[in-house]
């Protein structure tokens, strides 16, 4: 694993020096003619989870699949900049190999329709898995905390289980490819307050083997579960500090006139 | 009341009435052919009338097999046509064709759509049977499989479009390509429509006569092979219901009745496919 050393860009940068999983430096983001992203610079550290707070459109989203490249499926979208994985521009990869390494969870639970295993078999099929499928998928349920739950119902299809359950069935469906950071975008918005603690809960052990960036309306979530967080706001980061220093000593007014809830 | 509020009243109520009626009259159409088709028909319905070749006439007992073999024969090669044009056409312009491409391709094949069927059975005719130089199976199926194209290309469209961008997302999360999404997430997503356009499109162009009788023509023995003329249902119906004989009358409107259960049973069975399509989106 590499460390790489703070670039010259981020000047409020105060993270620790921890080993740096992705790097994101002077990445502008356009949308046809209108540009979504400021010169964002960002260090997401390896086994930690980061999470991205701001007003709706301030470009969270936009950051974060960024990350995946997963704006490519839009139409008429440009970017320049720098994003590295380990070490690697990720523009100079081929795309499904790094989505593969780069998972994704998205706001609404998206199983395919297709049974609970099928689902969680899709990613190592498709991408020619070796060895026993069926501990791939149990391996991958166990981690994403929903084994106990549909060990009995496995050829069942995934749309019979509650909106938890399947945001739970996506998360395994992300793992069973191994990914080393996996990508939250609002996972919890369409769930009820115990599923959602079930899924913070989840993340927190998650982080053990794989690096979570989250993006989130909540900023209580972003307390509870991240370690760092970035503050977004009109396309700028504004501020990225460890999670406690953003939330009680902020030091930029704009991210504490947001977190004290006077805008946003 | 005040004659306005009479007047309004009974206006309301003649409206209302016409209404009604149109939409009985429209009801009744499919009734009256049904019955009339039963009336005349359900006479010659022998078991024989399933398993017997035509009879010469003034001879009883004969049947319709070869037609009912020919026009499953004719299906399958428009199928064999329809389905691959159709569906990876729909392919393209729902999934790679620019919104410039996926117009124009929209539009002629509506215009397809919309090309008489005689036109397309002499469209048939100048290209397989004139170059083979006579009547063939192979020229009625190229014939109905052009008429199932724009069917099965404008329905699986649709149905491909309605396949959630997040599932689409949900795959391309994990690694998978582009073709891969559609092979493995998107069509499957889309199966039930896909079947039900199929077979709506089958059910179409089993009806179809004028595109028939300068291309597969008829056949009044088993056929062998599909390099030769074949009997089909619609076109039995029609060179029979031109005869003279009164037998050969009956047997047309048995015919008929066959051929309007098959497209009912079809019709009803897609019913089902895309309930039970809704009811896994749940």
């Amino acid at each position: 694993m590499k460390v790489v050393t703070a670039s010259p860009g981020a000047a409020k940068e105060t993270a620790p020096d921890l080993a740096m999983r992705m790097l994101v430096s002077d990445l502008n983001f356009y949308y046809g003619k209108t540009q979504a992203l400021f010169n964002v610079n960002l260090r997401i550290a390896t086994n930690q989870v980061t999470a991205l707070i701001g007003p709706s459109g301030c470009g969270k989203s936009t950051l974060l699949r960024t990350l995946n490249r997963m704006y490519e499926t839009l139409n008429d979208t440009r970017l320049t900049g720098e994003i590295l994985l380990d070490g690697e521009d990720i523009l100079k990869q081929d795309v499904t190999r790094l989505r593969r390494r780069v998972g994704m969870l998205f706001q609404r639970p998206n199983p395919f329709p297709k049974s609970i295993y099928d689902n969680v078999a899709y990613g190592p099929r498709i991408n020619g898995h070796k060895g026993s499928l069926d501990d791939s998928v149990e391996h991958s349920l166990r981690r994403a905390a929903l084994w106990d739950e549909v060990k009995d119902r496995l050829n069942r299809s995934a749309y019979g289980l509650s909106g938890g359950q399947q945001q739970r069935l996506c998360i395994a469906r992300a793992l069973a490819v191994d990914p080393e950071v996996l990508l939250l975008d609002e996972p919890c918005s369409a769930l009820d307050p115990i599923s959602t603690a079930k899924i913070e809960e989840l993340l927190i052990q998650l982080k053990e083997n794989c690096t979570i960036v989250i993006v989130t309306h909540n900023m209580q979530q972003a307390a509870r579960v991240s370690d760092s967080t970035a503050f977004m706001l009109t396309g700028e980061l504004v501020e990225f500090s460890p999670t406690p220093q953003l939330f009680t000593t902020p030091t930029d007014p704009r991210t504490e006139a947001y977190i004290t809830g006077r805008f946003g | 009341m005040s004659l306005r509020i009479i007047w309004r009243k009974t206006v309301n109520v003649v409206m209302l009435s016409l209404t009604g009626l149109c939409a009985l009259v429209t009801v009744s159409a499919l009734f009256v052919i049904l019955g009339c088709l039963a009336w005349k028909g359900a006479t010659s319905l022998h078991w024989s009338f399933f398993t017997n070749l035509p009879a010469p006439v003034g001879e009883s007992g004969g049947g319709i097999a070869n037609a009912i073999v020919g026009t499953g024969k004719l299906l399958m090669l428009a199928a064999l046509v329809g389905i691959p044009v159709g569906l990876l056409g729909a392919v393209y312009v729902a999934e790679f064709a620019s919104a410039t491409s996926a117009f124009f391709v929209r539009y002629a094949t509506d215009l397809l759509n919309g090309v008489p069927s005689i036109v397309i059975g002499i469209f048939a005719y100048i290209v397989v049977v004139l170059s083979m130089h006579h009547f063939s199976a192979l020229a009625g199926g190229f014939a109905l499989g052009v008429m199932m194209v724009p069917i099965i290309l404008r329905s699986c469209e649709e149905f491909l479009r309605a396949v959630p961008r997040s599932l689409r997302e949900g795959a391309m999360a994990v690694g998978a390509s582009k073709w891969k999404t559609i092979a493995t997430v998107v069509i499957p997503a889309a199966s039930s429509g896909i079947l039900t356009a199929i077979l709506l499109s089958l059910a179409r162009v089993a009806g179809e006569t004028a595109p028939l009788v300068f291309t597969a023509y008829g056949n009044q023995f088993w056929p062998h092979g599909l390099n030769e003329p074949a009997a089909a249902l619609p076109v039995v119906i029609y060179n029979y219901a031109l005869s003279p004989y009164d037998d050969w009358h009956r047997q047309a409107w048995a015919a008929g009745l066959v051929l309007i259960v098959l497209v009912v049973v079809t019709n009803l069975l897609t019913r089902v496919l895309l309930q039970r399509q809704a009811m896994g989106r749940r």
